[in-house]
Formats: C-alpha cells, structure tokens, sequence
C-alpha cells in the first residue's frame, strides 16, 4: 500500500490510535470538588504498606479527546441500528429508544439492591410484571430473573433437574444434547457435572426418534433441546420426545434461544417442556450491547418451582411486593443480588409495546422474512435440509466450495455490499453452514437487497473466485491474520 | 406495530413470492394440538407515550429522594455525562459479538483497551475482556484455580462478599470441592493464623476481598506467601475498585477479579454490572471468557480480533474453560470510557475523596461515642456499632431521608447491632452530619440517665 503521510489519510476518523498513545501528563476529562472536610493526607490514613502513588501507563486526556476516541472507534462498527444485521441464532432485532430511556429513569436506575424492600417496590414490580408477562407466554408457571445470560439461565436449569431428580433418588449422569445445539448447551452441562451424551439429527435435521429411545436410558437425566432447532426448523414431533424422555424418567431442558419463532404461536409448556430459558437480549430487544449484558431468565413448570434461585419477588395479597430468601429447595443463588435488573426494564418496555397482538405479528414478520430468504437464495445456494423454515433458514457453501470459496469468504464479501454477514459455519452439523435470521425488522426492502447482494456474490465466484477471496475491500482493515493473534498473544498494550 | 417496517403489502407480496395465501400456512407444520389458539393475557399494546408513563410510576416508589450509604458490593458513584452520550451511539450498542472483525474494530478496540485498563489497575499481566459480574467472576477464578492444580480444595476469607460465596457453593456443589471459610480477626482482616492452619496440600486457592466486605484493606503480601507455600492459588477479589486509585494493587495474587461497576456502571438494583478476571501470561489458557488480541491485516496495518477462541464454548463445546458466552461488553465499555475520562489523576482525586469523606464520617461517629470496632485500614467503608438495634437504628436515619447502610447481622449473626457504611463522593457533608445528629440524639436517648457512653475508639468485634 501507498504510504499516506499521517495527516493526510482518507478520513480523520479513520486514523485514531489506542488511548494510551493519545495521552500526556497533566491532562484530565473531569474536574473534581475537592473534599470540604479536613482529614490526614491519603499516604498517612493507608499507611505506607498499603498506599499506592500512580498506576503506571493509565490515559490522561481532555473530555473532548475521549468523546472523539470513542465516537470514531463507534464508527468502525456495525449495528442494528446501521442496516440489516442476518446474524443466524443471534435474533439482531431493532432495540427500541424508550427501552433505553426507561431504564435510565431515576429510581429505577439507582436504587440499591439491598435499600429496605418497602421503598423499592418499583423495582419489585418490574421484576414482578416481567416475570409474569414471560410465564404467560411461555406457558410456564414460574420464572426467575437472575440469570445473567442465556448460558447462566442453561446452567440454572440442569441445576433444578439434577436437584429434582436427586429428590425422586437418583440424579442420574447424562444428560442428551443434539449434535445441533448451540455450543452452551455441551458447555452448561458439563459445568452442572453431568455428563455429555450428543444425540444424532435424522434426515431432517431433527431429534432421531429411534437414536432418543437408544439414548434414553435409566442413567440419563434429561434432554437439552432447542426447538426450533439451529437449523431454524420445528421439532414437529416435539410432543412425542417429551414424552418419551418422561417416560423413561427424565426432563425436558428446552434452549429458548429461538423463541423470537413461538411467541404467541406455540407455548413450551404445551408441548411438554419442563424448564427453559430466554434471552431477553434476543427475543426481547435488549441491546447486544458488542457482547452483552444479556439476561437469561429461567422459566419452570409448577414441580420444578421450589428449585429456581434464590431469592425470588413475590407479591401479598395487599399487593406489595418483596424478596422471598426461605426457599429451602433452591439451587442457590447464580449470581449477586437479582439478576440484570436494566435488562428487565427494556424488555418489558417492549412487551407492553406489542401487548399480544403485537408479539404475534412480530413473529409473524420473523418467519415470513426468513422464508422469504431462503426460497429465493435456494437455487444458488444450496439447501441441505429442504423443510419449511421458522425465523432463520440455513443454507451451505457445497457449490460455492467446488470453487474454493467458502462460507466465511462469502460472508467477508457480503460487507462490501454492506450488510453485516450471516453466521458462518454454525449449526456444525451442516458443512459450510449459512444460517441467517433476518428477523421480524428487516423490510421487504432491505431483504430484496440482501438477496440481490447474495447472488451477485454467487456469480462473482463463478467469474473470479479469487477476487471474493479478498474481501472485504470497503473496512477500516482488510482480513486480519487471526492465527497469528493466537500464536502469539499480544493481549494489552504497553509502552 | 411501530417497529415493524413490513407493509401489509410487502407481506402479501412475500407471501405471494412463497406460494403461500395466508400466514398461517407457514405455521402449518406444527401440529394442531400444540398451537396456541388463545390472546396472551399481556398488558399493551402501548404507546411510547403510556410507556413512560407506566415506568415513571414505578420509578416513582423508589429511594431516589434518599441519601444512600449503601455499598456492599454495589456503589453508587458519579457517572460522567459524556459516558452515555457515548454508549448510546448505536454503532456501539446495537452491535453484537465482534465475531466478524472488520466490521466491529470499534467494539474490539475498546475491549482491548479494557483489558489494558484492568491489567494496569490490577497489577496482572493480561486481563479478559470482562465476565457477568463479580460474583461470578470470583467463581470463575476459583474453577481455573482447580483446573489449574487440580486440587480441590477452596479456602475462602469469611469477609468475601456472602452472595459471592453463595454463588460460588452453586457451582461447586457437584465437584464435590470442600470449601473452609477462614474467620476475621480483631482488626477486621483475615485471620491469618486460621488461615496458616486451613491451608493443606489439597488447597487449590484461597480467596480473599479486599477491601473485604467490611470495607478493611487485607495484607495481600503475607496471605500469599502461606498459599503459595501450600501451592495453592491466592484470588484476590475486589468489588470496590477505585480503591485500586489509592491502594496498591495485590500484585502476589494469582488470579485478580471483581466487579467493576463503580466505573461508569449505574447501580440499578444490582445489575448489569461487570465483572473482570487478570491473571499472569502464564495461565492465559485457562482463562474463561472472551479475549481481544492484537494482530495486523492483509496490508499489515495494526487491528483486532477475538482470540484464543480454543478455550471457548463455541468451539470446545463439552471441554470449554467456562459455559460463558455473552460477556458485559456494553458495561465494559462503560468502564473503558468512565476510566479514560478520569484518567490518572481523576481517579486517584476521586479515591482520595471517598477516603477523605468516610473517615471524616468515621471520626465524626467516633467523637459522637460510636464505636468503630475494627482496627485495620478501610478504603470507603467501615464498620459502625450502632446504639441500638441496627434495624432501628437505620428507621431512625430514614426519617431523615438517608439509607444509613447495611445491618451486618442479615450476613453475620454475631455482628448484630453492625452497621456497615458507604460513604462515597455522592453523599455531601451536610448529609453525613445530618446523620452523626441521630447518632447523638439516638445514642443520647439511650443514655438517658444511664452509664458513660461507648468508648471511642479500637474496640475488639
């Protein structure tokens, strides 16, 4: 590449080097009152053993400098907020504004997790209404709200059927996780101590009936399963696998990641799952945030009530609420105090914006638009499982492969076309996999667009697969070398 | 619905385009008897407008009229106006996981400069690029320190955070580790002969907070010399970490984790908060969560990138380091840019501040005849011996609009009628001697006619 001179490079906001290498001594972004009470100096109240003058290296800049450091690094990404954002299984839907400006309201916002109870019950509340508004469409009878993330909510829920089940005698070693499922399931399991049994998909791409009734022995404590699954298709005989895991003593842990499917149209209770989580940061358009906070709360049926965290919000009959801690049959608590409480805000927000009409149609949109997708991409990409799809769709690079090109490459080139790609080479059952989710927030506009871009791509790697190999061209970097990161980690900056 | 763009007519077209003459077709798939055919009891639809509304009302039975001297593992501290100018950049908080690189260098940058943040406060060589929250960042150190000796044995300071250690138990439970909780001495400090005779050749690591949950600084020097000498792990926990501006850094430690909320990171009844996790170069594999690593592109310009994936559930599956997925990165973020604004000498004013108010607290207390029964150097929070029951005690101080802490016998029955206080720069002076008037009039009250008051001073818990 051409040598730029420094200040003479495309675009100011593209030229922006790490904090540290914008620093000089003596400069601030706060000012500070200085303490109206006279006390000893800090070196003589901390005693020399314990008083630490300076940290080495840390940035001193103006507040402008830091307003401008960020603002450019924010111009470097991608959001919701900027364009379609297909991300399969991460439901990258619009986060409402009045989402963010509730849960920065005063009181909501600053109250103390342990302020007595009777001046907190707005914040109760919350907690409350949004528990309820989750059972109610779940179907389930119970929901707690600690759980950090989806995976917490995972481990919380193998938790209460490994409690459950030592209750009834024998808690049982395995539990049976479809070769599918999303890489926390494996993981949460093995963190709960059971052990991993994967449960092999049939032809369309769904639980084997016949490997379940193998699996599903006296040793096994439950299934973990996602449905729709991450190939984004109904478990159609999803009944049936309930029942055959209950009956041979087991529960059903199902993975509410892709709820942005059922909501409104089919309840897990009703077809006969036992516990499950959400995330609230997909189905309930809390931000992603870059990579959290999200918020995995646990939902269970009437039987599986006493095990969830501890504490949990109930309301009296004089209808005020407060913190039930005697709940001798818990799992405990996973996390301090109760949970990402700002994430409850906004997904209730969002909730009691839709009310059930409005949930409805959202899935509604969801689905259709990843129909949409995939009946007019599959004729260049190729479909591996031919089913009717719900809220994503998943196709593979075999043909684009035969050229050299790859699920990843494609997806590098979709950015010049500018869209965030789909994901790459997830669900692991599909080589090569495309598994894209456009969600209910996409128009028709913007998906004719994408589908447009896919099969340009398509047809560049027909003419000159090479230059896909490239991509993207249009970013701040080209591809970076990953592998080198690895080799040799350079994890923090240093002078 | 106002967030959906499809028009009834690109529905109908897209449906058209499917084959298909009604939604409901492309549900028909799912069997009849699993259909939910009924209106889901939800409150809504609403307008933006009765959106507000409904939230202001439940912000609205709060304690935002009141002076807090709460803290405990949530700390309520001044939060910057540029910090969520710059969190609501959309760029930033409707992005996802930087899974593709090139488009989310903003996002990877920042973390970077977090993990450079963490490690300099910490005094550890690498850091991640954050966890949950401190409570479970301290469980995940305690499962690396397992894996990491394959011991499994965990000795925990009594004075870390109770919700942690209860978090903690929940994740052990199954690996059938032996946890010992190692009492407080006088001074409020770990004991460190109970902790000499805890240690075994079974010890994967000890744990210890500091300043620990009755804010006292802990002599991290010394705690690891005996865990180490029994080759266990030291984890020093820190849930208040602009004490890190003022105290030196547990530099012996292993594993250095915490909450960093105090950063920019509002209080909002206990979450999202932000925990993180650093540790020495050498244990980096066995680190959970997410890591940003420096590399160069194509034409060799410097970027970033998530690395050391390995470790990771996405593609260990079964044999991850930790089921973590998400991280905090949006409050990571809030801390990066909390602790850019304040910088070197804006953290170090700010912790010499909350120094300066909570002992100035704490003298005025003692004058008043309290008794502040631990000895040991505090940070922004100390211990208080109230008059009377503490419960009553903090009734009195809520006549007077102030939340005057934490009755420590909720967590240590033996502390009945403890207090523990926080005194950060959001309390004023006038509050704080608002709240030494009912000590006086409370602890007058009670003296009426009685003996001498307490005696001021180091008295032994």
């Amino acid at each position: 590449m051409k040598e730029h001179p420094r200040h003479a490079r495309p675009h100011i906001t593209r030229d922006e080097d790490l904090i540290f290498e914008r620093t000089s001594p003596g400069k601030c972004g706060v000012d500070l009152p200085a303490p109206d009470v006279r006390t000893a100096p800090t070196a003589e109240l901390l005693g020399s053993e314990f008083y630490r003058d300076e940290i080495a290296g840390f940035p001193e800049v103006s507040e402008l400098e830091v307003i401008r450091h960020f603002t450019r690094l924010s111009t470097w990404n991608y959001g919701v907020d900027t364009g379609l954002y297909p991300l399969g299984s991460c439901t990258m839907k619009y986060n409402p504004r009045i989402n963010e400006v509730v849960a920065r309201l005063e009181g909501l916002a600053t109250d103390h997790p342990y302020a007595p109870t009777e001046l907190t019950q707005g914040c109760l509340r919350v907690l409350y209404d949004t528990a309820r508004c989750l059972a109610e469409i779940t179907g389930m009878d119970a929901v707690s709200l600690q759980p950090a993330a989806g995976a917490q909510g995972e481990l919380s829920g193998i938790l209460m059927i490994q409690a459950c089940l030592a209750d009834r005698g024998n808690p049982r070693k395995y539990i049976l996780v479809p070769d599918s499922a999303h890489g926390t399931n494996p993981a949460s399991v093995t963190t709960s101590g059971y052990q991993v049994r994967n449960l092999k998909s049939d032809a369309h791409g769904c639980v084997d009936l016949a490997e379940l009734e193998l699996a599903m022995t006296e040793e096994v404590a439950g299934l973990m399963l996602t449905n729709p699954n991450t190939l984004g298709i109904f478990e159609v005989r999803i009944r049936e696998i309930c029942e055959l895991v209950h009956r041979k003593g087991g529960l059903v842990y199902m993975d509410g990641a892709n709820m942005n499917a059922l909501v409104g149209i089919a309840r897990p209770s009703d077809f006969g799952a036992d516990v499950m989580h959400l995330n609230l940061h997909k189905t309930f358009t809390t931000p992603h945030g870059g990579g959290g906070p999200g918020s995995g709360p646990v939902a269970v049926r009437k039987f599986l009530e006493p095990y969830l965290p501890s504490p949990m919000v109930v309301k009296a009959d004089d209808g005020s609420y407060s913190l039930d801690y005697n709940r001798p049959k818990s799992i405990g608590r996973v996390r301090a105090f109760y949970g990402n409480f700002g994430m409850a805000v906004r997904a209730l927000a969002y909730i009691v914006a839709n009310g059930s009409e409005g949930l409805l149609q959202t899935t509604q949109d969801a689905v259709l638009n990843a129909n949409y997708v995939m009946r007019r991409l599959q004729d260049v990409y190729d479909l591996p499982y031919n089913e009717p799809c719900m809220h994503e769709c998943v196709l593979s690079d075999r043909r684009q492969a035969a050229r050299g090109v790859h699920t990843m490459d494609i997806a590098k080139r979709l950015i010049d076309y500018g869209f965030h790609p789909y994901t790459t080479a997830f669900p692991l059952i599909v080589p090569g996999a495309m598994m894209i989710e456009p969600t209910e927030s996409a128009s028709k506009e913007e998906l004719d667009d994408f589908i447009e871009a896919m099969r340009a791509i398509a047809e560049e790697i027909e003419e000159d697969p090479e230059f896909v190999l490239k991509a993207p061209y249009t970013t701040r970097v080209s591809r970076l070398d990953e592998a080198a990161a690895a080799r040799k980690p350079v994890l923090r900056w240093k002078p | 619905m106002r967030y959906l763009p499809n028009s009834p007519r690109d529905r109908e077209e897209m449906l058209r385009a499917l084959g298909r003459s009604s939604i409901e077709e492309l549900f028909s798939q799912i069997p009849e008897e699993i259909r939910f055919r009924g209106r889901m009891n939800l409150p809504g639809p609403l307008s933006e407008q009765e959106i507000l509304e409904y939230f202001k009302e439940a912000a609205g039975q709060s304690t935002r009229e009141y002076v807090s001297m709460l803290g405990a593992g949530a700390y309520s501290h001044f939060r910057p106006a540029a910090v969520d100018a710059l969190l609501s950049r959309g760029e930033f908080f409707t992005a996802y996981t930087p899974y593709q690189a090139e488009l989310a260098q903003g996002t990877l940058q920042a973390m970077f400069e977090f993990q450079t943040l963490i490690a300099q406060l910490t005094g550890m060589e690498v850091s991640n690029a954050s966890l949950y929250d401190g409570s479970t960042a301290t469980t995940e150190a305690v499962l690396m320190a397992l894996r990491l000796t394959r011991r499994n044995r965990v000795v925990t300071a009594k004075t870390l955070h109770p919700e942690y250690r209860e978090v903690m138990a929940t994740y052990v439970r199954h690996l059938g580790t032996e946890i010992v909780e190692v009492p407080y001495a006088a001074s409020g400090q770990l004991d460190v002969a109970a902790l000499e005779s805890a240690l075994n050749k079974e010890t994967a690591a000890v744990v210890v907070q500091s300043p620990n949950f009755f804010g006292t600084i802990e002599r991290f020097s010394e705690i690891a010399e005996l865990a180490h000498r029994s080759g266990a792990l030291l984890v020093a926990t820190i849930t208040e970490p602009l004490s890190l501006a003022v105290i030196k850094p547990p530099q012996d430690a292993d594993i250095v984790c915490g909450e960093a909320q105090s950063f920019g990171v509002a209080v909002a009844y206990g979450g999202p908060y932000v925990g993180f996790l650093a540790t020495r170069e050498k244990y980096v594999r066995q680190m959970p969560g997410r890591l940003v690593g420096q590399t160069t592109d194509t034409e060799g310009r410097r970027g970033f990138v998530l690395t050391l994936a390995t470790r990771e559930q996405h593609i260990r599956r079964e044999k991850a380091t930790s089921n973590i997925c998400t991280n905090q990165s949006l409050c990571a973020l809030a801390a990066t840019i909390y602790l850019c604004l304040l910088g070197k000498r804006g953290l170090k004013a700010l912790a010499e501040y909350n120094l300066a108010m909570a002992h100035y607290t704490a003298q005025r207390l003692a004058a008043a005849g309290a008794s502040i029964p631990f000895s040991a150097p505090y940070f922004n929070e100390f211990v208080v011996r109230t008059p009377m029951n503490a419960d009553e005690f903090l009734r009195e101080l809520r006549g007077e609009k102030i939340l005057g802490g934490v009755n420590l016998a909720r967590f240590y029955p033996e502390l009945k009628d403890h207090l523990l206080v926080c005194i950060t720069e959001m309390v004023s002076k006038e509050a704080i001697d608002r709240m030494v008037r009912v000590y006086e009039s409370v602890a007058g009250r009670k003296n009426a006619g009685a003996a001498a008051p307490h005696p001021v001073g180091q008295e032994k818990a």
